[in-house]
């Protein structure tokens, strides 16, 4: 048995390099098919009709596919566009993604998240979009509405990829009617984690309430990250990946543990619920409920969950009830860029795909849909912070709580890294935490977390302690 | 009492001396012949050759380079030659986790797919009619029904606050997949794949004749000494075959991960959701492959104790 | 009256024995039977409540009736069609599993080929591998480069490959153990091997293909990587995928939707078994065995 595979895996590494060599010489300078009157277009987004995000999905199939093709039309170009709609979990829709790319297929325009703009454009299946769709893209209107930070979403290495969807910060929401049954104050903004926990603390008292509910922990995934460790690591004044190295058992990833072992050790929080599979969920429907005092998320959280209208754990009172306030640094000047608040975003980001028959409409396409007037259509009345200033300015007037994301939150944020091992680190980070909130201190926790990492990005050279 | 059943036993070994169904058949029967026996084969050959052992070849290849499906690795993968296998070998994670499918092999597969499947064909053994039908009938149907249906069924079934479990024995707040991850994957493997080994020992018990279990009864054999002398003789085969699948089958499922997803802590972090976390979730691919062949290589040493243990099933008793 | 029971003394006190033991063991298999049931019927509860349910919870309980799921997931475009796409490639595998499963199987049966059961277990250890995760770069690629990316036909042929190894090790068995005698009286008449084949071999092992076509087709229902990686589009994906996307962004599962789809998503295959046990019997024949 042992030698036949043996054979076959020698004609296979022939074969291996015989793609990699194929694939070695494509690209051209200019964008194929400018003038085509006949053109076939794709799009691809983790959306679908009926089922996850299914707004987005209706909005590319119902408004942005008959608008543009309708434009084409009054140019003399009959264009086809269809939707490839997905839905299913974020890995799995970059894993089709990244096969699809590396077989030089895919659809033209694609959905993807900021952080693997990076990853993709390393592993060569993402060219600048200069470099695709020709000059046009430089010259476009929607690059000045578009914030510098923000467009980092879909820049690698300074050089623009895609065009970013829109943005989110993360805040500590708190239960104001909980607040004042402890007496703490409606309008509450911690300058320090030692705030944070006092008022923790006090909220201990009021029976059958969870204090705080800061997520930890590998079951909570990603959202570990985002709302937790990465939060309050920029407001030790650390950085998960800095000047080529990633972070290791560092000053800060110390303190940002130790805040989980006085959370988690002290009683202040539920440390059952971070294991749970739907513990995330609970934590949402336990807020909506008034169990939970002080809750960390994004503002993902105010739009989609605790909104009256459709809302995922609806609280009818959310306008009056739910407060928030910025993150703070572990003291104030202590965050990074010496900040006395911090948050994390992410968002969104529509790239083309090099391997594009018409490139240069497909570019045509992005741009359309990264127009005001689209992002307004795709909004459809609901609020949400785009990429976009002018949209933004429209939109979020009428709900302060995004607004205040978009003014005071957004200026002091930080981004995370988009290169491929980020995920692994990620998640020996979540597992860090999951150790400190279940009893282990946090130099032990941040001891086991450096070894994992030296693993991942090839020795403690690449890291920093 | 003990004594009574070896005799009957032995005089049937005498007189029919292969274990099982029907002698052996003869060899070619229907006149096929080499050429048009390869005729045959050749179909299923090919659909293995290329959709099977070409895909395989190629993963095992994978697993001794660095290949990732995105960042640098995806664009310039190199041969690493056995670092992914030492590397997993000296992985604290990795060994945790092929004991923990181990437990799931011997507890969810050996005790409860084999265990339970036995007790029932037995219990079913000379029934006809509705109760039959019914208990199969539920027994089959947690076997088909797709995994991404059942492990919903079984996160409503065990769910923390309102789980259909918790209210039945008034346990509210029992929190079954935090604190016995291993056992509820375990007992869910046990409900998924009992039909399978149900369905084959109650073919094999038909094997065994009803007059020598009357005789062994009638003799006063309690049950245990029924089965030990006179019914696992005659079915050592089947238990065989149908350990050497369940077995298989157990050690590569990846049902559990959409219960637990391997959690809390990997504690219930079986291979197949290992490779699954390293190769889709990590991105690693070469490593994941290289797992994957590991599995593959013990999935062989369980198959050949197996084969030691039952094999040999002419040996006298 | 005495004098007729003297001679077996020794046996009678240890009949009533055997009859309460008998009596006892028929309780406790009953018991057994019961517990069995309860066990295996439990978490089916919830699949038979939520879906009537007009605001399903976990729990499964008396639900405040209501078809307004099944309205509201028929308004979903793609569950009726995905339940149809499923059927296509479970039908389309089980076919070829089946088909070449029993000619290869008959041929392992009756002629001898040295390393048979080697080259069977091999193969069996291979296929544990095709079906994780690690190999969808392989699979993919190999779609790829034989054009069936997007092809249904690429869907079956790569699940059919994994599926084969068991069905032929189990087929086998099954043809070990039917008597060869008819197949020679119709040589000595002169059939050829395939009409032995599929007038005298296929009657006799009908229950046996039965179980092996339920089996792939339960095997093919529930896959989802290897039609979500090959098929582009929900137009032509399954159930299996379908029921992937009826969650929200953020992760939560619409249990309106989820618990009416997956009743739906398992009804077809419960039909299917329910149709092959009674008109094809749905069985081990005379086991498998080695």
């Amino acid at each position: 048995m042992s030698a036949k595979p043996r054979r076959a895996a020698g004609v296979l590494a022939a074969l291996t390099a015989v793609a990699l060599a194929a694939t070695a010489c494509g690209g051209s300078d200019e964008p194929a098919g400018k003038d085509a009157k006949n053109i076939t277009l794709t799009i691809s987004a983790n959306s679908i009709v009926g089922g996850k995000n299914s707004a987005g999905a209706e909005w590319i199939e119902k408004w942005v596919i008959p608008k543009f093709v309708e434009a084409q039309k009054a140019k003399g170009v009959t264009a086809k566009v269809t939707f490839q709609a997905s839905g299913v979990d974020d890995e799995q829709y970059k894993t089709k993604l990244a096969l699809d790319m590396r077989s030089k297929g895919g659809a033209d325009v694609i959905a993807v998240d900021g952080i693997w703009v990076g990853e993709f454009v390393q592993a060569g299946y993402l060219k600048p979009l200069s470099e695709v769709a020709g000059n046009q893209v430089d010259s476009w209107e929607g690059w000045s509405q578009i914030p510098e930070t923000v467009q980092g979403l879909g820049s690698f290495e300074n050089k623009r990829y895609g065009i970013p969807l829109g943005t989110d910060g993360r805040v500590l929401y708190y239960n104001k009617k909980l607040f004042a049954r402890a007496g703490l104050p409606a309008d509450w903004q911690p300058k320090s984690w030692q705030e944070i926990l006092d008022a923790g603390t006090k909220l201990k008292a009021l029976p059958g309430v969870t204090p705080i509910q800061i997520n930890a922990g590998t079951a909570m995934g990603e959202a570990t990250s985002m709302q937790g460790a990465l939060p309050l690591l920029v407001g030790a004044g650390g950085e998960i990946y800095k000047d080529g190295k990633w972070s290791g058992a560092t000053q800060p990833v110390k303190d940002m543990l130790d805040f989980y072992t006085k959370v988690y050790g002290g009683g202040l929080g539920d440390p059952k619920l971070q294991q749970e599979a739907k513990g995330r969920d609970k934590s949402f429907a336990e807020f909506a409920a008034g169990k939970i005092g002080i809750l960390a998320e994004g503002d993902y959280f105010w739009r989609s969950v605790v909104n009256p209208k459709d809302g995922i754990a609806k609280m009818a009172d959310r306008d009056t009830t739910v407060g928030y306030a910025m993150i703070p640094a572990k003291q104030p000047g202590a965050g990074i860029r010496g900040q006395d608040f911090v948050s994390m975003s992410g968002g969104g980001v529509r790239v083309l795909n090099p391997n594009s028959k018409f490139p240069s409409q497909a570019w045509e396409l992005l741009s359309f849909m990264a127009s005001a007037e689209a992002v307004k259509a795709e909004l459809a009345g609901a609020a949400r912070i785009t990429a976009r200033t002018d949209v933004n300015k429209e939109v979020l007037a009428a709900d302060p709580m995004l607004n205040f994301v978009a003014e005071k939150v957004l200026p002091l944020t930080a981004y995370r890294p988009p290169l491929a091992v980020y995920p692994q680190v990620s998640v020996a980070l979540q597992e860090a935490t999951a150790a400190a909130a279940s009893g282990k201190s946090a130099d032990e926790a941040a001891a086991a977390y450096q070894k994992k990492v030296e693993g991942f990005v090839g020795g403690p050279g690449n890291v920093t302690s | 009492m003990v004594q009574v059943t070896s005799p009957p036993d032995e005089v049937v070994e005498g007189a029919r001396p292969v274990t099982g169904a029907s002698p052996a058949p003869a060899p070619d029967a229907a006149g096929l012949g080499r050429a048009r026996a390869t005729g045959f084969l050749v179909p299923a050959l090919v659909l293995i050759l290329v959709f099977l052992v070409v895909p395989a070849a190629w993963t095992i290849y994978l697993g001794v380079t660095n290949y990732r499906l995105t960042g640098l690795a995806a664009a310039h993968p190199e041969v690493v030659g056995l670092d992914n296998y030492t590397q997993a070998l000296g992985d604290e994670r990795f060994r945790t986790s092929l004991l923990l499918t181990l437990q799931f092999v011997l507890g969810s597969a050996v005790i409860g797919q084999a265990g339970l499947g036995f007790a029932i064909a037995f219990a079913l053994r000379d029934r006809r009619g509705p109760l039959r039908r019914v208990v199969e009938g539920f027994v089959l149907l947690s076997w088909i029904l797709p995994s991404s249906v059942v492990a919903f069924l079984w996160i409503a079934l065990l769910d923390r606050d309102a789980g259909t479990l918790n209210a039945l024995l008034g346990i509210p707040g029992t929190a079954w997949l935090l604190d016995h991850p291993m056992l509820s994957i375990i007992v869910f493997n046990t409900w998924r794949g009992t039909a399978f080994s149900m369905m084959l020992y109650a073919a094999a018990l038909e094997n065994v004749p009803r007059s020598h279990l009357e005789t062994a009864r009638l003799a006063g054999a309690s049950t245990w000494q029924q089965l030990r002398d006179v019914v696992f003789p005659r079915i050592r085969g089947h238990v065989l075959t149908n350990l050497l699948l369940i077995s298989l089958w157990t050690f590569n499922d990846f049902a559990p991960f959409l219960i637990t997803a391997g959690g809390p802590e990997q504690r219930s972090e079986i291979l197949p959701v290992y490779v699954y976390k390293v190769a889709l979730s990590g991105g690693e691919l070469g490593f994941g492959a290289a797992i994957s062949f590991i599995m593959l290589l013990i999935n062989l040493v369980i198959a050949l104790v197996y084969l030691r243990m039952l094999g040999r099933r002419k040996e006298p008793a | 009256m005495t004098t007729d029971t003297a001679p077996v003394p020794t046996t009678e006190p240890t009949r009533p024995t055997v009859a309460v033991r008998h009596l006892l063991a028929q309780i406790g298999r009953y018991t057994f039977l019961c517990a069995i049931l309860g066990f295996f019927a439990l978490p089916l509860l919830w699949l038979a409540t939520a879906p009537f349910d007009d605001t399903p919870t976990v729990t499964a309980s008396l639900p405040r009736f209501t078809l307004d799921n099944f309205r509201a997931l028929l308004d979903n475009p793609y569950a009726l069609s995905s339940l149809l796409n499923s059927v296509y490639l479970a039908a389309g595998t089980a076919a070829l599993v089946v088909t070449f499963a029993a000619l290869a199987a008959y041929a392992l049966s009756r002629v001898r080929v040295p390393g048979r059961d080697a080259l069977l277990y091999g193969l069996l250890l291979l296929s544990s591998i095709v079906t994780g995760t690690a190999t969808m770069v392989p699979l993919f690629e190999l779609a790829f480069r034989l054009n069936l990316i997007d092809s249904r036909l690429g869907v079956i042929l790569i699940l059919s490959g994994g599926l084969l190894p068991a069905a032929i090790f189990i087929l086998k068995d099954f043809m070990d153990s039917t008597p060869t005698s008819y197949e020679e009286s119709a040589r000595v008449f002169g059939a050829s091997p395939l009409q032995i084949m599929r007038h005298i071999v296929v009657p006799l092992v009908r229950p046996g293909l039965a179980t092996v076509g339920v089996w792939a087709v339960a095997n093919v229902w529930g896959n989802f990587l290897v039609p979500f990686l090959l098929l582009r589009g929900p137009d032509k994906a399954p159930a299996a995928v379908i029921m992937y996307t009826l969650y929200t962004e953020g992760g939560q599962a619409d249990l309106r939707l989820l618990s009416t789809f997956s009743l739906l998503y398992s009804l077809p295959v419960a039909l299917m078994f329910v149709f092959v046990s009674s008109r094809y019997g749905f069985r081990f024949h005379g086991g498998i065995k080695r």
